[in-house]
């Protein structure tokens, strides 16, 4: 028994404490916050962009067919059925070894495929928050003369936001979790270092729940902080 | 003022207006009668262009709007228009929904629209709702807020769409009181509404409507007294 303690102790120092590696968890789950949150932005920007376009290229006047508006449309189409429809690893490797093979930035490789991918799944909440917002208040919007633009931004896109806000929390922790696959295109994140530190050292076990117990930690904050946020929101319906 | 000529709306096989020729004047009280489902909604809505008609064309002020070239962003703001739930933006302080169009649309500064605000809340004693939400206001209060969210754009004409038809029975009143108000400043009005009392008192003309198209036309005392066409008698008959 008390062998078995001791070498529990002893592979628990060398997972974190020998040669301060510790600090490399660290590093890399400084590298997955980074990379979530770049991701992020672009699959936030990419997803409402591309919702905009679908919606307002359903809610076209008749007979006013914009043809632009149609090719970039379709262009819109392509790329969700595309990414939602390929496995988020294979879309990885493909940005890693086909696309960028030579780019020694790799971190920006990973940003750009996850970025891309949740811009899919971001453009299909927006367009149903967008969706489920009653025309009656865009009809109201541009029966006072808004143009389309305004409308959607001082009036339907703040009220889809609030209906949007669960499916996108999720969305969130999905990419969060996602950005693991990135170290399979080298980007140096946390279960890269596990990785290393487990290669090095023939003991996978206490680096791998290392980096499971650091993810697990930051998704219960930030379910934490998206029900929160719900609940603020909520709040000001009943002002 | 509006020149309706030939208007007719489908929405797929089933034809909602067929062939409407109707002009509207400065100044006029038009009213807006008949069963549901007999368009009359529809070809309001087709005034504005909130629905496209299928044929016919409207001429607003001199621009045949109808024209897909046309701007309609710009027609739509010389047109108000209340809906009958209407329709204020639940996410915005009462004073923001009165002044985010004429801010936007470049037709006022911040300034001057937040003193046309308390100006036209003013006006239907409204005054104290000004930083209050759309939730927490009555019915009444809303339809009222809304009527002067469409005045703040310093219209040409008034669209209604069954202003009345959401509200509590004792709040209907309030809000008729307000559109009478509009009426005997000379406003240009367009109301479809069930209130035959208001198209009695108000209407400088009434259209009855039914299956699409307008059957019967004139003014409130003749329309209501003598009735000329079998199926205004019997709807008369059953709303009065």
């Amino acid at each position: 028994m008390e062998a078995f303690w001791a070498g529990f102790a002893q592979k628990f120092t060398m997972a974190f404490i020998t040669g301060d590696r510790w600090k490399l968890y660290l590093k890399g789950m400084g590298t997955t916050l980074e990379l979530t949150a770049c991701a992020l932005i672009i699959g936030v920007v990419l997803g409402v962009l591309v919702a905009v376009i679908r919606s307002a290229h359903d809610q076209q006047r008749p007979g006013k067919r914009n043809f632009a508006l149609g090719a970039v449309n379709l262009l819109c189409k392509l790329y969700t059925t595309v990414i939602r429809g390929t496995p988020m690893l294979v879309q990885l490797l493909i940005w890693g070894y086909v696309i960028f093979k030579s780019s020694r930035n790799r971190f920006f490789v990973g940003m750009l495929g996850l970025g891309i991918n949740s811009g899919a799944y971001v453009a299909e909440i927006v367009r149903g928050g967008l969706m489920s917002v009653d025309i009656g208040q865009s009809e109201a919007g541009r029966s006072l003369g808004l143009n389309y633009m305004d409308t959607m931004r001082f009036i339907v896109i703040p009220q889809a936001f609030k209906n949007i806000l669960p499916a996108l929390g999720n969305e969130f922790i999905v990419l969060f979790k996602d950005t693991s696959l990135v170290s399979y295109v080298g980007a140096a994140e946390v279960l890269y270092y596990a990785n290393a530190v487990g290669s090095k050292t023939y003991e996978y076990m206490f680096p791998l729940i290392g980096a499971a117990v650091m993810y697990l930690v930051f998704c219960i904050v930030l379910t934490w902080l998206q029900g929160k946020l719900e609940r603020r929101l909520r709040e000001s319906d009943r002002r | 003022m509006i020149d309706v000529k030939n208007l007719s709306k489908s929405f797929g096989d089933h034809l909602v207006l067929s062939g409407i020729d109707q002009h509207i004047y400065p100044g006029e009280k038009v009213v807006i009668i008949g069963p549901s489902g007999s368009g009359k909604s529809t070809f309001l809505r087709c005034l504005n262009l909130l629905e496209t008609p299928s044929a016919g064309t409207i001429t607003f002020e001199g621009t045949v709007i109808t024209d897909p070239k046309v701007n309609i962003d710009q027609i739509r703001q010389r047109m108000g228009m209340v809906f009958q739930h209407f329709n204020l933006f639940p996410n915005m302080t009462i004073r923001k929904n009165i002044t985010l169009a004429p801010v936007r649309t470049g037709l006022m500064k911040q300034e001057e629209a937040d003193a046309a605000a308390s100006a036209l809340l003013e006006r239907v004693g409204l005054t104290d709702k000004a930083e209050a939400y759309p939730n927490q206001l009555s019915g009444g209060q809303k339809q009222r807020v809304a009527i002067v969210r469409a005045l703040a754009m310093k219209p040409k004409v008034m669209l209604f769409d069954e202003p009345t038809s959401a509200l509590d029975p004792e709040m209907v009143g309030e809000v008729l009181e307000v559109m009478k108000d509009l009426a005997r400043e000379g406003m240009t009005m367009v109301v479809v509404t069930h209130e035959m009392g208001f198209a009695r008192e108000v209407g400088s003309r009434v259209l009855f409507m039914d299956g699409g198209g307008v059957v019967e036309e004139n003014t409130p005392q003749e329309l209501f007294s003598a009735p000329k066409s079998e199926r205004l008698r019997s709807f008369l008959a059953k709303v009065l």
